[in-house]
């Protein structure tokens, strides 16, 4: 169900940079917030400057709650019997995914939310913007004259209505929240609602005044889209994702603010519905986080052939919303002299710049734990660490919030490592076994490390890497679609037959990654994987081609006939 | 992705351009290959400096390759190992990279068209200074005469161009008033203006906040939008200077698709609008073969080609009647030709291309054959020099080998005549005798300047053909 929401290389200086763009004035001191990009979704799950209270849990449970949480005193002392076995902080996908692992596991757990369930990926994120893309696929489609003569098909004059398509994102999003909530009720989570703050070692408020005990708290709160100083957001001419899927208007020219996946998702969804777009990016190429050769490719399939332009190297310093008779203005500045540019008057502007961390008001000053520009900083198994560097004992932060990896499915994973965890079994989850996807038209996805990444790294251990490419233009079942268009890398180790990465550009790449981010995460090698069987025709033939052309230089498998 | 595995070339070099394309890189989804370039020593002036792109062998089976897009514009600094265009290749696409730095000069292969491999697709100017030379190179060395290549064809000069120069002029009259503005175009408007090559800057924006939108470019460029049903209504200042001036307007057929020239087209258009000013008149001529293609037989072995023969034939023929090989320039004067130069029209994809061979009453057959075939196997990988395609005195064409049995060709501009030869096929013929018998028998017929060559000159030479041709041994000798 959830799909890629964003991704974070600042504190996951192995992975891959998505996200490239980067204010000056925002955080003048750091070395730019490139982590802050992606499916744009707003969390307010723990603002307690703003006790907003959205009723979602019965008021039954609500006060057996508060009966229940009245028992420990005392700040400082962790308390002895707990009311959870597992306290979760935010109802997002990675919350959702621990918790629905925890109740397998026999743990009694709750959920606390302060804004809806499903949080960014479901109601801002993932979930709105594939209705979306859905739509522009269609449309692009329809509207490819060209595409449809060689199918041998006439269609008339393809339109659409805007508020049919937003309704659609919107339909969309409360069905999946629906299912989420039923998924939670019906395994028994408690739903807890409010903002929720760590008071202490194991005690969690949340709401107002309720006060509960927890043997382990997971903090799940998900993040914020990022709007770099000098960007004045009005939610109708200068937007986030936020206000983007809500799809209110569809201007005739709009600029995006960062070309990484959210801007890259959002062009595809613009033009397909007429828009022209400008991007601006500060770093010196679109799509900066992409593996160069699949920028490339990506560029000339998703950029060149589109009504869109660039303007790359320079910062959005000033943006200021359409008023007065006057359109949005932006004022560009050069990233590197840092002197003005030039101006660009548009119809509108989304600001796709990244992801902040959503900790404010989290309490982790309670614990001694300061987070780094936000994010709440963990070791490789989740656990929060405090500001002298000592795990915190029964403290996890999964997902956004710790920005290792700023993608739905990975807080899920993450989720599932540390609920793992806490029932007897360690559990390390490999970063590099998870995809990434970009749902554009025709779909992006990686797994694994990018060609420079991977070279590094052999560079510092002594290793040869090689790499084997596909193009879907041989594919019969790409052809028959008439979507030759695209390519299949892989990068591997020649001497060991392991799979460092897989990056696609094609049709359908975003579903077909998963044999590549499974054979990861299994350490299936390339010599092994060449066995096994597709399907013909299909659009996997791509990999099973890609892992055939690979090659392996030590005794490969005999399959043994029985 | 740089350079940094880049296939070893040859550097530049005054060599000709087949030696460098020649070298196959073994690359298979390895690295980028990088464009080749020759440096070209035709012109005695200094233009040393500018390189001509080729197109590079992508694999090892790859004989021609597709432009799929231009990363780079004209006019665009390039510096060494960047990406300059794409290519597709029986396999897949290919950035190509420069191996220089550089002002992207001249696109010669534009977007969506194929060249061989080998063949020029820009040229690379080494300053900004070169960069009109470059053009003016790539302008003049297509220049005026007969059908020219696409190689070396001028960007500058290709169809949509032509309305690009005037109609800024009148539109851009009302931006005056304004004093200066800044301009804003969006995206689309400002790659139509690069497509058509209209000078955004004298746009009038009629969007919103006075910006230029994509119509307002194709209304400066004279494009009128593709669903008009009536025929276009002379629009504005725009579209008065379009080239539809000359053109009538002619009812348009719903469903029909317009596919612009390519810069060979438009300058084989260009030539046959220009052919006629010059009067002309045609004279046939039957020409029996039975002794020719007896000779044919036993020279073919030898790597003799009919065309060779035929345009040794007519070389010797106009070598004793100097007028037919005559031009006239100025239409007050005869220009005689020091060299009897065939050319001879070739039908290549799409196009059409005049290789010429000089001399040809001097070199002997077998030289000639040899020099035919390196001609044709040039004018297929678009490496004529202008020389082999614009220096022809007089002309051949043969549709014989369609079956065709006569045609009419029309003359070439800067040459006195053509010959267009039909199929030689069996014929019943009446001899002197009264007795009929059955001979090869070729209809020519050539079409001539009557200002320089009248009817009797024409007449004489064909008779002189038509003896050659029915006694061909002076051929061999």
């Amino acid at each position: 169900m959830q799909s890629l929401i964003s991704t974070s290389p600042i504190f996951a200086p192995n992975r891959r940079s998505f996200e490239s763009y980067a204010s000056p004035t925002a955080l003048p001191s750091s070395p730019t917030p490139f982590s802050l990009r992606f499916c744009g979704l707003r969390r307010e799950v723990l603002r307690l400057s703003q006790l907003k209270h959205r009723v979602i849990g019965t008021t039954s449970k609500k006060t057996r709650f508060n009966v229940s949480s009245a028992s420990p005193d005392g700040n400082g002392s962790p308390p002895t019997t707990f009311d959870y076995d597992l306290v979760i902080i935010g109802a997002g996908v990675g919350g959702h995914g621990a918790a629905l692992h925890a109740v397998e596991k026999g743990l009694k757990t709750a959920i606390i939310e302060g804004d809806v369930i499903g949080g960014t990926c479901v109601n801002r994120g993932c979930v709105p913007s594939k209705a979306l893309l859905a739509v522009s696929g269609r449309m692009r489609e329809l509207q490819d004259e060209h595409h449809m003569k060689a199918l041998g098909l006439q269609v008339s004059g393809a339109g659409y209505n805007r508020q049919a398509v937003a309704d659609h994102a919107s339909n969309l999003a409360s069905k999946i929240r629906n299912n989420l909530i039923n998924s939670l009720k019906a395994l028994g989570v408690d739903i807890l609602t409010g903002f929720g703050s760590i008071l202490g070692p194991q005690k969690v408020k949340y709401g107002l005044d309720n006060l509960i005990t927890a043997k382990d708290i997971i903090i799940a709160t998900g993040s914020v889209p990022f709007v770099p100083k000098g960007i004045e957001v009005d939610g109708k001419t200068v937007v986030t994702s936020d206000h983007a899927l809500k799809l209110e208007f569809v201007p005739e020219w709009i600029a995006i603010v960062g070309s990484g996946y959210i801007g890259l998702e959002f062009s595809d969804v613009y033009t397909a519905l007429g828009s022209e777009v400008t991007f601006i990016e500060a770093l010196d190429q679109l799509m900066p986080g992409f593996d160069p050769e699949i920028g490339k490719l990506a560029q000339r399939v998703l950029i060149n052939p589109r009504k869109i332009d660039y303007h790359t190297g320079v910062f959005a310093t000033k943006i200021t919303p359409a008023k007065d008779g006057k359109p949005v203005i932006i004022e560009l500045t050069d990233a590197k002299t840092k002197e003005p540019k030039e101006t660009l008057e548009v119809d509108a502007a989304l600001i796709a710049t990244g992801r902040a961390p959503f900790t404010k008001g989290l309490g982790l000053e309670n614990i001694n734990v300061e987070t780094q520009r936000g994010f709440v900083p963990v070791d490789e198994r989740m656990r929060v660490m405090d500001a002298k560097g000592n795990t915190v004992p029964h403290l996890y932060c999964i997902g956004d919030a710790n920005g290792k990896l700023m993608l739905a499915h990975a807080a899920s994973a993450q989720g599932i490592s540390v609920v793992e965890q806490l029932t007897g079994k360690d559990h390390v989850l490999n970063h590099l076994s998870v995809p990434a996807a970009c749902f554009t038209h025709p779909e992006i996805s990686m797994v694994g490390l990018t060609e420079p990444q991977a070279k590094e790294k052999a560079k510092k251990e002594k290793f040869k890497i090689s790499v084997a490419k596909t193009s879907f233009k041989a594919n019969t079942k790409a052809l028959a679609e008439n979507e030759g268009e695209g390519l299949a890398k892989l990068i591997y180790r020649p001497d060991t037959g392991e799979i460092l990465g897989v990056h696609i550009l094609g049709m359908h790449a975003a579903d077909l990654i998963h044999e590549a981010s499974n054979a990861i995460a299994l350490g299936t090698r390339v010599q092994d994987i060449k066995f096994a069987v597709h399907a013909h025709p299909t659009l996997s033939e791509v990999l099973d081609e890609l892992f055939k052309s690979a090659h392996v230089n030590v005794d490969e498998h005999k399959p043994v006939a029985v | 992705m740089s350079s940094s595995l880049l296939q070893p070339r040859a550097p530049p070099s005054l060599s000709s351009s087949s030696s460098i394309s020649g070298s196959k890189p073994q690359w298979r989804f390895t690295s980028p290959p990088a464009v080749t370039f020759t440096r070209r020593a035709r012109n005695s002036t200094v233009n040393a400096k500018i390189r001509e792109i080729f197109m590079p062998a992508l694999s090892s089976t790859m004989t021609e390759g597709k432009i799929v897009s231009w990363i780079k514009s004209e006019g665009d600094v390039l510096s060494k190992g960047e990406s300059v265009v794409v290519v597709e290749s029986d396999k897949a696409d290919m950035d190509v990279e420069t191996f220089y730095d550089g002002i992207l000069a001249a696109i010669v292969v534009p977007e969506g068209e194929s060249a061989p491999v080998g063949a020029p697709i820009g040229l690379l100017a080494e300053t900004e200074a070169e960069i009109e030379e470059a053009r003016a190179k790539a302008a003049s060395a297509g220049g005026s005469s007969p059908p020219k290549i696409a190689a070396d064809a001028p960007v500058a000069a290709s169809p949509p161009s032509a309305p690009v120069a005037a109609p800024p002029t009148p539109a851009a009259a009302p931006v005056v008033a304004d004093g200066p503005r800044k301009i804003v175009s969006t995206p689309f408007a400002k790659k139509l203006a690069k497509q058509h090559k209209v000078d955004i800057n004298k746009v009038v924006g009629t969007g919103p906040f006075g910006r230029i939108t994509p119509a307002d470019v194709e209304a400066a460029a004279g494009i009128t939008p593709v669903k008009s049903t009536p025929p276009p209504v002379t629009a504005p200042a725009a579209t008065a200077a379009a080239p539809a001036k000359s053109a009538p307007t002619f009812a348009e057929i719903p469903g029909a698709t317009v596919v612009p020239f390519t810069t060979m087209q438009a300058a084989v258009s260009k030539n046959m609008i220009e052919s006629l000013s010059v009067p002309t008149f045609r004279v046939g001529y039957p020409v029996m073969t039975d002794a020719l293609d007896a000779l044919y037989a036993k020279v073919k072995s030898k790597g003799v080609t009919m065309t060779a023969l035929l345009a040794k034939a007519a070389a010797m023929a106009l070598a004793q009647h100097p007028v037919v090989n005559a031009s006239c320039k100025d239409g007050k004067s005869f220009t005689y030709n020091s060299s009897i130069n065939i050319a001879v029209a070739v039908a290549i994809n799409g196009g059409l291309i005049t290789p010429v061979l000089q001399d040809a009453d001097k070199l002997d057959l077998y030289l000639l054959s040899e020099k035919w075939k390196e001609l044709v196997e040039k004018a297929r990988s678009k490496q004529l020099q202008p020389h082999e395609y614009n220096s022809g005195t007089f002309t051949l064409s043969n549709l014989g080998m369609f079956g065709v049995d006569r045609f009419d060709a029309i003359l070439p501009p800067g040459q006195g005549a053509i010959m267009a030869v039909g199929v030689s096929k069996p014929t019943p013929v009446a001899g002197k005798d009264g007795y009929f018998s059955v001979k090869n028998q070729m209809l020519v017929n050539v079409t001539a300047d009557h200002r320089i060559v009248y009817g009797a000159d024409l007449a004489a030479f064909l008779k002189t053909f038509a003896k050659i041709v029915q006694e061909p041994d002076s051929l061999t000798m």
